[in-house]
């Protein structure tokens, strides 16, 4: 029973944390996160020299990390920074094209060179891949594709599209280069688009690929979850020292049991949350792990948006400006949720997949 | 980063549990399970079987009859001993006057009470809380006046947990009148049946009686009771209330609860459905494991610190506010998920004998009792201010 970070990942942790410390603020997120292209170019470039996307992706295939605490402790450091670089679709990309035996594309991403996103998700669709309505239909040797994706994170000015679709085998995946997307800004920054496909050209990676989809979205989620973390804790310390520094009725609002209370409960949260993350982390890949990831991405949703409301609530008036660095981390916290599957959806995959035996 | 115990944690883990599936009787498991009520003989022999283990006082040293074990070894055995349906000891003689005796007791004081408290000669009651000192324990009242090798005790104390089994009580009592508050407080060692003391039941809000209050009127005890020193006892009090802390997070009720909760669910329907289906029942219940298995990885980082000696203070709190919000969660579910029937309040309900089984009328008087949780052992507000206080440490 250890709970320290491993050496490396010690050391991959203060890394990405002095970079993001040393190249990144709030003013240069914002301004980046709501216009085009929706991230820094030389931010990418800077976070694929540090090697922190080849962390996402194992030895093996091309990377220098891959396990599921490397991409936590990554997401974790992000968080904290509020980074709105496209690192959740390239997470999502590079995880079903290295599976898929795609090297020179997997290359070409953790060196910066070209950018991928992952389209899984549809208007009708959330959690479960079943319920996708995206089709793949070979003709005269060329396969065409047919639906709407949408939610396709850091979709916008990618250089490819990797496209889940319904083959006759199951769920497959395709390959779509220079994609025509409707883009647009998140409402807490970064890009994302849908996908419009007529009879749309495609090169088949899969006939059958729920395997490795559900893998990489699981990956995706507790990146999301350990990313909620990091950005808990920034917002908990501005809240906390705002707390300590604003005074009204002669004394400051760190005086007050109401919002001391309040400020407490926030904290257990993160505790929990910190905690949650680590059990999906220790479980993925071993048998019923994914209920630990539906458990992390449940009380996490939910979590975040204690902290996001309170936080606000905690500030006043000045936890509601844009201006605030506060507001945009209790934007993000109530965004995560909603994406990969919100906390309702991971509840309904906890009663689907059954009662885990809890003593064994 | 590794969340598994170690292969010697994991083979004394393998022993508790042996030593629980061979020894621990089915009929008291069966009542703890059930949340049935223990009576005076049902801790006795559970005692006596854990004493000739040499696995009953958790938290002594092996030179005083302790198993020598550090944080993780008496957390894996409290765990197992929830998991199986094991009684959770009274803590007043075991883990408070045992700890206090050995730290803060004379060499007779030692020599005499420690063995009597593992043979279980000796059952301890606390008498800490009066009618207006509660949360507030440092104004408590209760005077000790000193007549030439006696004290003289007057006043009252309460809540005082299964004091109808005890025959003697640790108290809190005022040695002087001036000077601060903390400062004039000692700890007196009382045999219960002293002229004097009478000891009166409390109904609870379940129909049951689980604490008592004490009067004392003009109650003589020699000065060799005393533990420590005069007006020092606020120092032992705090020691000893850390020692309330062990299995704070109560994480082994909970995922018995919860599996029980399950079984349930698996047996009943609800408006045409399974409870397990059931969307509301099953969202909850999916919630409440969440939130278990998070507290169960907090308990362990909590525990691991403690290990390597890096723990701050207020793990614990943390533990005990999230813990009972678990635990006071999982019992409004069972409640709940009973339906109807809850109403039921079951037969039988004496505080010596209680052979119903846990049916569906407990289920609302279990809810009830335990609402105790979020108010003893420092309520969750108390706990509240002690993290506030670390947080907004300038």
């Amino acid at each position: 029973m250890d709970f320290n970070l491993s050496e490396d990942h010690q050391l991959l942790s203060n890394t990405l944390n002095r970079f993001l410390g040393d190249n990144y603020d709030i003013e240069k997120r914002n301004e980046a996160g709501f216009t085009a292209p929706y991230h820094l170019q030389d931010m990418w470039n800077g976070l694929a020299e540090l090697g922190v996307i080849g962390a996402l992706v194992s030895e093996e295939k091309g990377g220098f990390g891959g396990s599921a605490e490397d991409i936590s402790v990554v997401f974790e450091e992000l968080g904290r920074s509020l980074c709105v670089e496209p690192m959740l679709g390239t997470l999502l990309a590079l995880r079903v094209l290295s599976d898929h035996g795609q090297d020179e594309r997997v290359e070409q991403i953790i060196s910066g060179e070209s950018r991928a996103a992952l389209a899984v998700y549809e208007p009708n669709m959330s959690c479960d891949l079943s319920a996708m309505e995206a089709t793949a239909v070979e003709q005269d040797g060329v396969w065409r594709l047919n639906g709407r994706k949408s939610a396709i994170y850091g979709a916008p000015g990618s250089d490819f599209v990797v496209v889940a679709a319904k083959t006759e085998s199951g769920t497959g995946l395709f390959f779509l280069e220079n994609p025509v997307l409707i883009c647009a800004a998140m409402v807490d920054g970064g890009g994302v688009a849908d996908l419009v496909m007529e009879n749309t050209a495609a090169e088949c990676l899969a006939l059958d690929a729920e395997t490795s989809l559900t893998s990489a979205l699981d990956l995706g989620r507790i990146a999301l979850c350990a990313e909620a973390v990091g950005a808990m804790s920034a917002l908990q310390d501005l809240t906390v020292d705002y707390l300590k520094q604003r005074k009204q009725f002669g004394t400051t609002l760190s005086s007050f049991q109401a919002l001391q209370h309040r400020a407490v409960n926030m904290q257990i949260e993160i505790e929990q949350c910190r905690s949650i993350v680590i059990s999906a982390v220790g479980q993925f890949g071993q048998p019923g792990g994914e209920r630990n990831v539906s458990m992390a991405k449940n009380l996490i949703g939910r979590a975040g948006r204690l902290m996001s409301e309170e936080s606000i609530q905690l500030h006043g008036g000045i936890g509601m400006t844009w201006e605030y660095p506060g507001a945009h981390f209790a934007k993000r916290l109530v965004m995560i949720d909603h994406q990969l599957g919100d906390q309702n959806d991971h509840a309904m995959r906890l009663i689907a997949t059954g009662a885990k035996q809890l003593v064994d | 980063m590794d969340l598994e115990f170690n292969e010697t944690e994991l083979a004394f883990r393998d022993e508790v549990r042996a030593f629980m599936r061979s020894e621990l009787p089915e009929d008291i498991s069966r009542k703890v399970i059930s949340g049935n009520e223990l009576t005076r003989d049902d801790y006795m022999r559970w005692q006596a079987i854990l004493n000739a283990k040499g696995w009953l006082a958790t938290t002594w040293e092996e030179e005083y009859g302790g198993p020598g074990w550090d944080a993780v070894q008496r957390h894996i055995f409290s765990e197992e001993s929830a998991l199986h349906g094991a009684p959770r000891m009274p803590p007043f003689g075991l883990a408070m006057m045992g700890p206090v005796l050995i730290k803060f007791g004379t060499e007779e004081q030692k020599s005499t009470l420690l063995p009597r408290i593992l043979d279980g000669s000796d059952w301890w009651c606390q008498g800490f809380s009066e009618p207006g000192a509660g949360s507030d324990l440092a104004s408590m009242k209760m005077r000790a006046e000193r007549d030439g090798d006696e004290y003289v005790l007057n006043g009252q104390k309460t809540w005082t947990t299964l004091g109808q089994y005890a025959n003697k009580i640790f108290c809190l009592v005022r040695t002087a009148s001036e000077g601060k508050p903390q400062a004039s407080i000692s700890f007196l060692l009382v045999d219960l049946d002293t002229p004097g003391v009478e000891m009166r039941p409390i109904r609870l809000i379940d129909g049951g009686y689980e604490v008592n209050e004490v009067f004392f009127t003009d109650v003589r005890v020699p000065v060799e009771n005393l533990v420590g020193n005069e007006n020092e006892g606020w120092t032992i009090a705090k020691y000893l209330l850390t020692h309330e802390r062990t299995n704070i997070a109560g994480v082994g009720f909970s995922i018995m609860d919860l599996e029980r909760y399950k079984t349930l669910a698996q047996e009943i329907k609800r408006d045409g459905m399974q409870l397990s289906d059931h969307p509301i029942y099953a969202a909850r219940a999916a919630a409440i494991e969440a939130d278990l298995e998070a507290l169960r990885i907090t308990n362990l980082r909590i525990l691991a610190e403690t290990r390597d000696g890096s723990a701050g203070g207020v793990g614990s709190s943390m533990l005990k506010l999230k813990g009972t919000q678990v635990r006071q969660e999982l019992q409004d579910l069972y409640r709940s998920a009973i339906g109807p029937r809850a109403a039921t309040l079951s037969s039988g309900l004496s505080h010596n004998e209680m052979s119903v089984p846990y049916d569906a009328g407990q289920a609302a008087q279990v809810y009830f009792l335990h609402r105790k949780l979020s108010i003893f052992g420092g309520s969750n507000e108390i706990q509240r201010n002690i993290v506030a206080k670390e947080m907004f440490r300038d």
